[in-house]
């Protein structure tokens, strides 16, 4: 009777903890909702009745989407091609290159690999702000191969920035990892006939793999989310991501369509939770691994 | 025995020969994003410059003017507070959410995604996001959210605790599982409350996480840009009699690129040398963090 009687105390307990932090998800997703009402508002309501419903007189429809893909003179589409770009080619670069350096580091004891290591983890705890002037002059002036080629300031280009900048934490997590692959492996290919380059490629990349989806998933959500450094590299007329296109939609707070602007917003958030919610369990698991590691 | 040894010294001396290969990409990039700029960067806040190329070395110069700046001890004394402010909240909050998600309630899987949905959504969005709600809201009072300069703080307080909580709680979820199950029970057969298992077992126990947890929070809060741009950019600005502008709600890292913007680069020497300072300041948080985590590596 008495254990009963606990049991139902706590099955009563669990339900009103469930009811509680459903409430307080409700409210979590509040703001996602009111981007959703208002990106269908016309810009006038905007201001005035933020947390109404777009009915009657203020109802805008998908107008303010068709007028958000043009206004700011550039258009919208050609920043999300921007974005996807430089995310990609920036992800793969360093998946590629990082995870290299970093099986080369954990197998090999040199005097410059332990250089670089040390480096690569001290440029961990350095702020951007220390070298995004400089960053931005170096990445005007020199070019993809020495002194020929397209400068560094490009969005084809941009990756080998983000690599240089953002190889600290990559190659601190891939060593971690390779450090606790068993060398035997990589000795029984040897012993095989694999050089290297094959050991490498056919041996160790294949078990690094958990370790890639969880840095490639770090990789891409810095590089979508980046302002800084893309605003600083690259030229503005020519080339802008998502979150330097509404940047500049906002600089120009006042004379611009404020329901267009959350229709923008709207489109540039779709994707990210699509994307979060396709791969939710590897998102969370990267974060922590980083978290936890960084 | 003999013979794996050999073995794997050749391994050894095989793979070395392709060093240029492996680690070439990664050095050539990493010398050009980096060590280049972070060597050139601490050069110039030594110089004064309008152009890198003509640079001239004045010394300590561009620090004294950077320490006498009031705008950079206001955006100091700023990010220290809201840094301490966001810290606390944002820990309690996910510790708490954690400690409840970890309960075996229903919808647990469905709470947790949606908690951790804003951390996906990047800075200048999230500001703009937030900086329609709060002039919605401030609205019925026929005020905004860049009138008044303890709106934008607890503006960005909210903002930063609705993204950073659901990461947090991830970090806190991890350590909780890890709480060995027998000490929670041999606890509770021993009498304990619930409060009592929390404080003297649970938290006890989860302590890694908490300070993992307390060191991110500290390094995002001074690092924090994107949502300081894009929620308030540093107003409402106050005009001192002197002639000097205070931007309330400005941080350190907004007044560093705000410096290195001015007035037609004539303070750029001035702006490096807040960023070396922002550099030691951030550094110095993050040594401390590895320090302490490698520690307690150690003792585990």
């Amino acid at each position: 009777m008495n254990t009963q009687k606990t049991l139902s105390a706590e099955a009563r307990r669990k339900a009103t903890l469930s009811a509680v932090l459903a409430v307080i998800c409700v409210i979590y997703v509040l703001p996602v909702v009111a981007v959703v009402i208002n990106s269908f508002k016309l810009n006038t309501f905007v201001k005035t009745d933020t947390f109404a419903l777009p009915t009657g007189n203020m109802w805008a429809g998908f107008e303010n989407f068709i007028k958000g893909m043009t206004f700011g003179n550039y258009p919208f589409a050609k920043s999300v091609l921007y974005s996807v770009v430089i995310t990609l080619l920036s992800t793969a670069l360093i998946l590629l290159c990082t995870s290299m350096a970093a099986w080369y580091i954990a197998r090999v004891n040199s005097l410059f690999c332990k250089a670089l290591y040390f480096l690569c983890v001290f440029s961990m705890v350095v702020p951007f702000q220390m070298v995004m002037f400089t960053l931005s002059k170096t990445a005007n002036s020199v070019r993809l191969l020495g002194f020929w080629g397209p400068h560094l300031n490009t969005p084809w280009t941009i990756p080998i920035i983000y690599l240089g900048f953002g190889a600290g934490l990559a190659i601190f997590m891939f060593v971690g990892f390779v450090k606790s692959i068993p060398l035997e492996i990589e000795e029984a290919a040897a012993i095989d006939g694999c050089g290297p380059l094959r050991t490498y490629f056919s041996v160790v990349v294949p078990m690094l793999k958990p370790t890639m989806v969880s840095v490639g998933i770090l990789e891409i959500m810095w590089v979508w989310n980046d302002f800084l450094l893309p605003y600083l590299v690259l030229d503005k007329n020519l080339y802008r991501t998502i979150p330097i296109h509404i940047q500049y939609l906002k600089g120009s707070y006042g004379t611009v369509d404020l329901g267009a602007t959350m229709a923008l917003i709207l489109l540039s958030i779709i994707p990210v939770i699509v994307f979060y919610l396709t791969c939710q369990k590897h998102i969370i698991a990267g974060v922590a691994a980083g978290a936890v590691k960084g | 025995m003999k013979m794996k040894i050999t073995s794997s010294n050749s391994v050894q001396r095989a793979t070395r020969r392709w060093g240029l290969f492996f680690l070439g990409p990664v050095t050539a990039a990493f010398i050009i994003g980096f060590i280049w700029p972070f060597l050139q960067g601490i050069w110039l806040s030594l110089c004064r410059f309008k152009t890198i190329s003509n640079a001239k070395f004045i010394g300590l110069d561009n620090y004294v003017k950077a320490f006498s700046d009031v705008g950079f001890r206001h955006a100091f004394w700023y990010t220290t507070m809201f840094t301490v402010v966001s810290l606390v909240l944002i820990n309690v909050l996910a510790f708490a959410v954690a400690y409840f998600l970890t309960q075996g309630i229903k919808g647990s899987n469905l709470f947790r995604t949606v908690f951790f949905m804003p951390n996906l959504i990047g800075g200048i969005v999230l500001g703009y996001i937030w900086s329609m709600i709060f002039d919605g809201i401030l609205s019925w009072w026929s005020t905004s959210i860049l009138l008044e300069s303890k709106y934008g703080f607890w503006g960005l307080i909210i903002l930063m605790c609705w993204q950073q909580v659901g990461y947090m709680m991830i970090i806190y979820i991890a350590g909780l599982q890890n709480v060995p199950g027998e000490m929670l029970e041999a606890a509770r057969i021993d009498g304990a409350t619930r409060t009592q298992t929390l404080f003297k077992v649970t938290i006890p126990n989860v302590m890694p996480s908490i300070t993992i947890c307390m060191f991110l929070s500290l390094t995002n809060g001074f690092k924090l840009f994107d949502q300081n741009l894009a929620l308030t950019g540093g107003q409402p600005f106050i005009i001192q009699p002197g002639g000097a502008t205070i931007k309330t709600t400005e941080m350190l890292a907004l007044n560093i690129f705000n410096t290195f913007n001015a007035s037609g680069g004539s303070s750029q020497g001035v702006a490096q040398a807040k960023a070396v300072v922002f550099f030691v300041l951030v550094a110095g948080l993050g040594l401390l963090q590895l320090g302490y985590t490698r520690k307690k590596e150690v003792q585990q």
